[in-house]
């Protein structure tokens, strides 16, 4: 019976070795579905990734709480690939080869998704990214649920242009996730009549922003634009504050700064600065209201939720719905991804649905501002959703089979 | 000339922070020979204790100085005692044990509080900013600069002005012939590590609320406090104190004109030239070699 499927599959396709391999693996054995959970819970990320795999995890088990897939449970295989792309690249290669599953979410930075595409793209299988991120990338072998630029910036640039005035300071730690917002970003400022009074980039992991801080007095910007990551978003918070910057009149607006770096630098440090993206604790809908409770009952009642967060935990119910769509006797990373193309499901932040053409999300942008309580209060909700266009600053370029190509 | 004083000021306040960082590495290197990895371990104990007072025991950050000081230099008096005092005239083991000590207390943390990033309040007086010299600075760093003079101050008087400080530059010079004098080097060896400790761990508590508390904080600060160090010469206080300003002036003049990931470069290139034409550093105590 085994072999007969995998002679079916050996004449079907063109790379007979892949689909042996794929047919020879039992996917759905026992009524077990396995996956991989791959995120750091040591290193540098780790302060943010430990979430991700919480509201990963929630999601399985509200999941198999609630019966399975079709019977079968899921079960996640979690490593820890401390915050070392290397050790990611190593991690997925285990979880796909050795572990022989399904699919595998995880990873937050841009570096560990370009450390694990290798390892999917040649083995075939699915990678399931939660995380915003600069776009420009299309794999066949890679879900992405974050917002990408055109996501969190299309409505957000010229909001703060019309609010605040026409000077933004760009400031973005040093790689290429700053870049490509950035990049973004002065093409709306362009259209939209503002201008940039600097653009300049500080190491990661950054503590010292005194200089900074002097220039941004000297140039006096409307807004400071930022796209600073990791531990680097709390110190330029508490000292912008010390410093006596008034965000009233000079306010950080931020793609970046969630719930999660609030709670880090406290409510008070982050008071009146603006975020924009399709997610916060606050929002009212009956799907986040579950959310936010059900995963402060399982990981403790001070923790917080935020659009990374909570991507994982949709990501996870939409590999669900595609899963169902399959035969037990099908199932193989390239029919999950094929299932899962045009799927909708009712997100915490609204109805989202997956794009066929570029494998990214529906998504529904918003704009927020911090308040002392370390809460976000939503000053603005997109009227409708937003088609995902991750290559948005390159006009000509489209994503097709062989990845992204320029236009002719 | 507005931008020149506030460009000075700015240089004087990142100054301080590497004073405050590099000032106990100095003591532990210049004094015992000892290359301590885990200074930075130290630094992370500090802010983590600021942390603890604040929110354990309602204590402000000024209230909780003495006894984080206490708290560290405690740890450090353990770790000499009972990890480095058995690699004696062994220096390069003494490098891979600190090393070690120090991946052992971040995860120690990590376990006994998660890698949840952490924060501590600025003290209310301090929280605002001030004019020097018709420039607008946060007042807490204003505070810092002070603070920073004033524990090398102290360190100064501790090593030049006591006997267990005259003790101390006994036995840089000889050890054995210091010991055949009566003088406990052990003991003396363990209050140096202790006090040097306290400091790393004081610097770790100030710089807290300007910057956020996590297990991995202390590993950038190593690198930092080392260039000080090396750049100043090794056993001299006062070269500390000279490079430290500047550092930090230097850092802060290209981060200005340029930016931070240059400045990080260039003041690297730069230490990396001058150890090469001036290997003892900047300022050289006198020892008998």
């Amino acid at each position: 019976m085994k072999s007969a499927a995998a002679l079916g599959a050996f004449g079907g396709a063109g790379f007979p070795h892949i689909w042996i391999k794929n047919a020879d693996l039992a996917r759905a054995a026992n009524g077990e579905i396995k996956v991989g959970v791959l995120f750091s819970l040591t290193g540098t990320t780790a302060i943010i990734e430990e979430s991700l795999n919480k509201a990963t995890l929630l999601a399985i088990e509200e999941i198999n709480a609630a019966g399975g897939i079709k019977g079968a449970k899921i079960v996640p295989i979690v490593e820890d690939p401390a915050s070392d792309p290397a050790t990611f690249s190593e991690k997925a290669r285990k979880l796909v080869v050795g572990d022989k599953c399904v699919s595998v979410f995880g990873s937050y930075t841009s570096a560990s998704r370009k450390a694990v595409l290798p390892v999917f793209e040649r083995q075939n299988n699915l990678y399931w990214y939660p995380t915003l991120y600069e776009g420009r990338e299309c794999s066949k072998n890679v879900i992405y649920t974050g917002a990408v630029p055109n996501q969190q910036q299309d409505e957000f640039v010229p909001w703060l242009i019309k609010k605040f005035g026409k000077k933004f300071y760009l400031i973005g730690s040093n790689y290429i996730y700053p870049k490509e917002e950035n990049n973004y970003c002065k093409k709306l400022l362009e259209k939209y009549g503002g201008e940039v009074v600097a653009e300049e980039y500080v190491p990661l992991g950054h503590s010292e922003f005194s200089s900074v801080i002097n220039k941004i007095r000297s140039t006096q910007p409307n807004v400071i634009f930022s796209t600073v990551v990791g531990d680097s978003v709390v110190a330029l918070h508490r000292q912008y504050r010390a410093a006596g910057l008034d965000p009233e009149k000079m306010p950080m607006a931020s793609l970046t700064t969630s719930e999660n770096e609030v709670a880090a630098m406290g409510g008070e440090a982050a008071a009146g600065h603006f975020t924009s993206a399709p997610y916060f604790m606050v929002y009212k809908s009956p799907e986040n209201e579950k959310f936010v409770e059900a995963y402060k009952k399982r990981w403790g009642a001070d923790k917080v939720t935020h659009f990374v967060s909570e991507a994982c935990y949709f990501q996870t119910y939409l590999f669900k719905q595609a899963v169902e769509k399959l035969a037990t006797s099908d199932l193989t990373p390239p029919t999950i991804r094929d299932a899962v193309k045009g799927q909708e499901t009712i997100a915490p932040q609204g109805k989202v649905r997956l794009e066929p053409e570029n494998l990214h999300t529906w998504l529904w942008p918003k704009i927020a501002q911090a308040k002392s309580n370390g809460q976000f209060e939503i000053l603005v909700e997109a009227k409708e959703w937003l088609k995902p266009v991750p290559y948005a600053a390159y006009p000509g370029q489209v994503c097709t089979d062989k990845g992204l190509v320029e236009k002719s | 000339m507005d931008q020149f004083i506030e460009q000075i000021v700015t240089g004087l306040s990142i100054g301080s922070i590497l004073l405050l960082v590099a000032l106990g590495l100095s003591i532990i290197y210049g004094a015992m020979g000892i290359i301590n990895l885990a200074h930075g371990e130290f630094v992370m104990l500090g802010a983590y204790a600021a942390w603890l007072f604040q929110t354990k025991f309602g204590l402000s950050l000024l209230e909780s100085l003495v006894p984080i000081f206490l708290v560290v230099a405690l740890f450090g008096w353990v770790i000499e005692r009972y990890v480095l005092s058995l690699l004696n005239n062994r220096p390069l083991d003494t490098i891979l044990a600190t090393w070690g000590v120090g991946i052992m207390l971040q995860q120690a943390v990590r376990l006994a509080v998660g890698s949840e990033l952490r924060y501590v309040q600025l003290p209310p007086a301090l929280s605002d900013s001030m004019e020097v010299l018709g420039v607008p600075v946060s007042s807490y760093r204003v505070f810092l600069f002070f603070v920073a003079l004033a524990l090398f101050a102290l360190t100064w008087l501790l090593m030049n002005r006591t006997t267990i400080g005259m003790k101390l530059r006994a036995i840089i010079q000889d050890r054995s012939v210091a010991a055949s004098f009566g003088i406990n080097a052990r003991r003396v060896y363990a209050l140096t590590f202790a006090y040097g400790a306290g400091l790393a761990g004081l610097a770790g508590a100030l710089v807290s609320p300007l910057k956020s508390v996590s297990p991995e904080m202390g590993t950038g600060y190593v690198v930092d406090a080392f260039m000080v160090v090396v750049l100043g010469g090794v056993q001299s206080l006062a070269g500390t104190v000279a490079s430290a300003f500047i550092l930090g002036e230097l850092s802060g003049a290209i981060a200005f004109l340029q930016n931070d990931t240059v400045a990080k470069a260039i003041v690297l290139l730069a230490i990396v030239v001058l150890i090469r034409f001036r290997p003892q550093g900047l300022f050289t105590a006198r020892v008998r070699a």
